[in-house]
């Protein structure tokens, strides 16, 4: 099924917005099967932009994103959707005027008939979608529009899922539990990658993370190791929660 | 030979009044949509409130000239404070409705057979003293040219022609100089503030309603002062204050620059001039045997400007003197 | 019952305040108290009603009954540009940058200059000492928040977290009494979370009152003088950041069993010793 080397992977990538303006200068990371790999960094750093220019809504000027090997770098998202990518943006992330329902089968317009089959493995991974299903997307909160999102991309199977700051907007309560979620989402064979302000948070629950700064890939390591990483704690964790940092 | 012909034409056309009341009335557009964000298309609205204001108050009222200008302003205020009431606390789209339906109901009233004996109907209200209807005398007992043949360069004017272009151009000049001050004052960054986002605006304490109003009016009360000058050269007719005369306004702004201080000039000289380069063109084509000799070719000039305008858009929106980074944001 | 304790000197007191959409009740608080001279954190889950309150309070909305005083002066009704003349400075949960113009711009209409008015804006000299000042001011403010390199781009140009530091220190040129944050940390690095919080905690020594909307807990125990709880449009909780925060109807409502514990103690637990 899956080739020899690491499912999604990307060398050395250079893309930004504007013309002559590169956010990502440099930045190389990978992501296996069953993987959960983090993204972490200060503001401006690159972090949404390299999962945009992925996902091909940002050009990539040099560099390369290989999926399962293949060089998919700057190919129309459409087009990466059917080959097994997924992502959920950080904001307008539903379509709020239609309903949950709706929204989830824009998740399988690619293959209609295989809908009510994928709402039952969504809705057992997200139990919460299924009161939420005749309601409009517009009328929920963040959180729930969240897991709206995050549905619709499950429902289009994908072997990569780029998530972008899944916790923005959620309350304590709801973050572990997103978190402990996308923990669980992993091992359906998904490779999961998620950019995350929550730094701490997202070490927490990641098998290996990467750290980004100005573009490039700065740090990277298990999420264990990063916690306990003083150069990483001193720039990029900070003090605040230090505290609940367990032995390793 | 015919080109230079064409080129010489057109550099006439730039000295002339017309292509300074369109910059004129360029400029109100720009502070209305460039610098404040307001959807007017109804521009042509306020250049006729200005022209029709002007006229009347001389010809039908008689009143001297100084106070037909303040009447016409007066006017063109109050136009910009009725459409502004209903409209400014909308979203910019009621405002772009309104303004359309507003020139409209000014250009059909002007127009209509009923109130002919006041505006002349679809005739109009044409500048000839010796008819009566004088509307001009008044600038021309300052003209230092005389009215005999003057000669500059390659170019021939009539010294009234003539005082009337260095008058229009100097008021153009002079209105540019205030717009300038105006739009480096903390007052012109509020306009640009209400462009951006009214609501983080209103969090800090500005009064958006007030700044929209205050900008609608001040980009109106231009329009009229370009009414005024544009009818100076020959006559007041409804037709010219048409729709028409809107998007040509919008391609000028646009083609100069949006929000830029020389951007309304420099779309109106690039814009006449080309207009008159392409008639010369088609009538080039047609005496060539090229384009087939119909009675409105010349109308096809407007063609082009719809479409120049929309490769401008597609192509170039930032204009000739607009920022690219600036139009890049609005990408997303 | 819940535990609800109302403040000393409270700078903004609001009674009654309703705001329903539909069929949904967004606000349907009874009272509810800022005091004077501290920091005040407004937490609860998504749909808890805080920032249709905040709406309500600043005129952004508005409300369908209630009454608040600020500083003793009634303010249901007033108008939004009004209400922030008046001192209650709000900044927004999606950030609102004057995308096209400069981070110096943005500052520079954050604080209201003479200049400001049409009648003044012609002649230079009325307004120019005024906003040389404003520039100083603008100019120390980005220092401390590190945007001082920033200073003469496009605010449009700039990062989420970026975004939000800006909109923090124009709603302090606008020289707030009682400062409104919503979600003011939300994108901000970590790194920069703390230094951030100094200068919050400052406020209200140099006479700025602050309430501020928050998720991230470590930040409401370290700057928090007090905290309000509101879930499904109530209040629920009021009081000092221990007490409260240790209440079990909070940490049910919103605060999750886990939301002090490393989550990879759950993590191993859930997925025993297979890694």
């Amino acid at each position: 099924m899956m080739g020899n080397g690491p499912h999604l992977e990307v060398v050395d990538l250079v893309a930004g917005y504007l013309p002559g303006i590169d956010i990502l200068r440099g930045c190389s990371i990978t992501a296996d099967d069953r993987e959960l790999v983090g993204i972490i960094g200060p503001n401006g750093a690159g972090k949404s932009t390299l999962l945009k220019a992925i996902f091909g809504l940002v050009p990539v000027r040099s560099g390369s994103v290989l999926l399962s090997g293949k060089e998919v770098a700057n190919q129309q998202a459409d087009r990466l959707v059917a080959q097994g990518m997924a992502f959920v943006p950080q904001s307008d992330n539903v379509f709020a005027p239609l309903t949950v329902r709706e929204n989830l089968q824009l998740g399988t317009h690619l293959n209609r008939s295989l809908f009510d089959q994928r709402l039952q493995k969504v809705e057992a991974m997200l139990p919460e979608l299924t009161e939420m299903l005749g309601a409009r997307a517009g009328a929920l909160s963040g959180g729930q529009r969240q897991l709206v999102a995050m549905g619709r991309a499950l429902m289009s199977e994908p072997s990569v899922l780029l998530l972008d700051e899944p916790s923005a907007g959620l309350s304590p309560a709801r973050q572990d539990e997103a978190f402990l979620r996308i923990r669980e989402i992993r091992t359906a064979g998904v490779c999961v990658v998620i950019v995350e302000q929550n730094a701490r948070r997202c070490l927490q629950i990641c098998d290996r993370a990467y750290v980004l700064d100005q573009g490039r890939d700065a740090y990277h390591g298990t999420g264990e190791d990063l916690i306990h990483d003083p150069k990483v704690v001193e720039l990029y964790l900070g003090d605040l929660g230090a505290s609940e940092d367990g032995a390793a | 030979m015919a080109l230079i012909d064409a080129l010489l034409a057109a550099g006439q056309q730039i000295l002339s009044p017309v292509t300074a009341a369109f910059a004129l009335a360029a400029i109100g557009l720009n502070i209305h949509y460039g610098y404040t964000g307001l959807i007017n298309f109804g521009q042509a609205g306020f250049v006729a409130v200005g022209a029709y204001g002007f006229a009347l108050s001389v010809v039908w009222l008689g009143l001297p000239t100084w106070v037909a200008i303040l009447i016409a302003f007066g006017a063109a205020a109050l136009f910009a404070v009725l459409l502004g009431i209903p409209t400014l606390r909308l979203r910019g789209d009621y405002l772009a409705i309104v303004t359309i339906a507003a020139a409209e109901i000014v250009r059909y009233t002007v127009n209509s057979a009923l109130f002919d004996d006041v505006t002349g109907g679809a005739q109009g209200i044409t500048n000839n003293p010796s008819q009566g209807s004088d509307y001009s005398t008044w600038l021309d007992q300052f003209n230092p040219f005389g009215e005999g043949r003057i000669e500059l360069g390659p170019w021939v004017f009539t010294g009234t022609s003539l005082w009337w272009a260095l008058v229009t151009w100097v008021i153009v000049g002079l209105v540019t100089l205030l717009v300038w001050l105006l739009m480096r004052s903390p007052w012109g960054l509020t306009l640009r503030g209400v462009r951006e986002d009214q609501e983080a605006m209103a969090s800090l304490g500005k009064n958006v309603g007030a700044i929209k109003m205050q900008a609608l009016v001040l980009g109106g009360v231009i329009g009229a002062m370009a009414g005024i000058l544009y009818v100076l050269p020959a006559a007041v007719s409804p037709i010219d204050f048409n729709s028409r005369m809107t998007f040509n306004l919008f391609t000028i702004v646009l083609l100069g620059g949006a929000a830029t201080i020389f951007g309304p000039i420099l779309g109106s000289i690039l814009f006449w001039a080309v207009l008159v380069l392409s008639e010369a063109a088609i009538t080039w084509l047609v005496d060539i045997g090229v384009l087939a000799a119909v009675a409105d070719a010349p109308q096809l000039r407007f063609a082009l400007v719809g479409l120049a305008l929309a490769l401008l858009i597609v192509f170039r929106p930032q204009g000739i003197l607009g920022n690219r980074k600036e139009m890049s944001f609005d990408r997303s | 019952m819940t535990a609800v304790r109302h403040a000393e000197d409270p700078i903004l007191v609001a009674e009654g305040v309703h705001r329903h959409f539909g069929g949904v009740t967004a606000v349907d608080v009874e009272r509810i108290e800022v005091p004077r001279g501290q920091i005040t954190a407004l937490i609860g889950p998504n749909g808890a009603g805080k920032t249709t309150l905040f709406n309500c309070l600043t005129g952004f909305d508005a409300a369908d009954a209630g009454t608040w005083t600020f500083d003793g002066r009634a303010m249901a009704g007033l108008v939004r540009h009004k209400v922030a003349r008046a001192g209650m400075v709000r900044t927004f949960q999606l950030t609102r940058v004057l995308g096209k113009l400069t981070v110096m711009e943005n500052m520079l209409l954050g604080a209201a200059q003479p200049g400001e008015k049409f009648s003044r804006a012609l002649v230079k000299p009325w307004w120019k000492a005024a906003r040389e000042s404003e520039i100083q001011h603008a100019e120390e403010l980005l220092v401390r928040f590190k945007l001082d390199a920033k200073r003469d781009d496009y605010a449009a140009s700039l990062s989420g977290g970026q975004r939000k530091l800006l909109e923090m220190a124009r709603a302090l040129m606008a020289r707030p009494r009682l400062l409104m944050l919503d979600e003011p940390m939300a994108g901000v690095n970590p790194a920069l979370v703390q230094s951030l919080l100094d200068h919050i905690a400052e406020l209200p020594s140099q006479g700025v009152s602050v309430v501020f909307v928050e998720h991230d807990m470590h930040v409401v125990k370290t700057i928090a003088d007090w905290v309000v709880v509101m879930a499904e449009g109530k209040v629920v909780a009021e009081g000092e950041p221990g007490p409260t925060l240790a209440n079990p109807a909070v940490i049910d409502a919103y605060l999750g069993a886990h939301h002090d514990v490393d989550l990879r103690a759950i993590i191993r637990e859930r997925e025993g010793s297979a890694s």
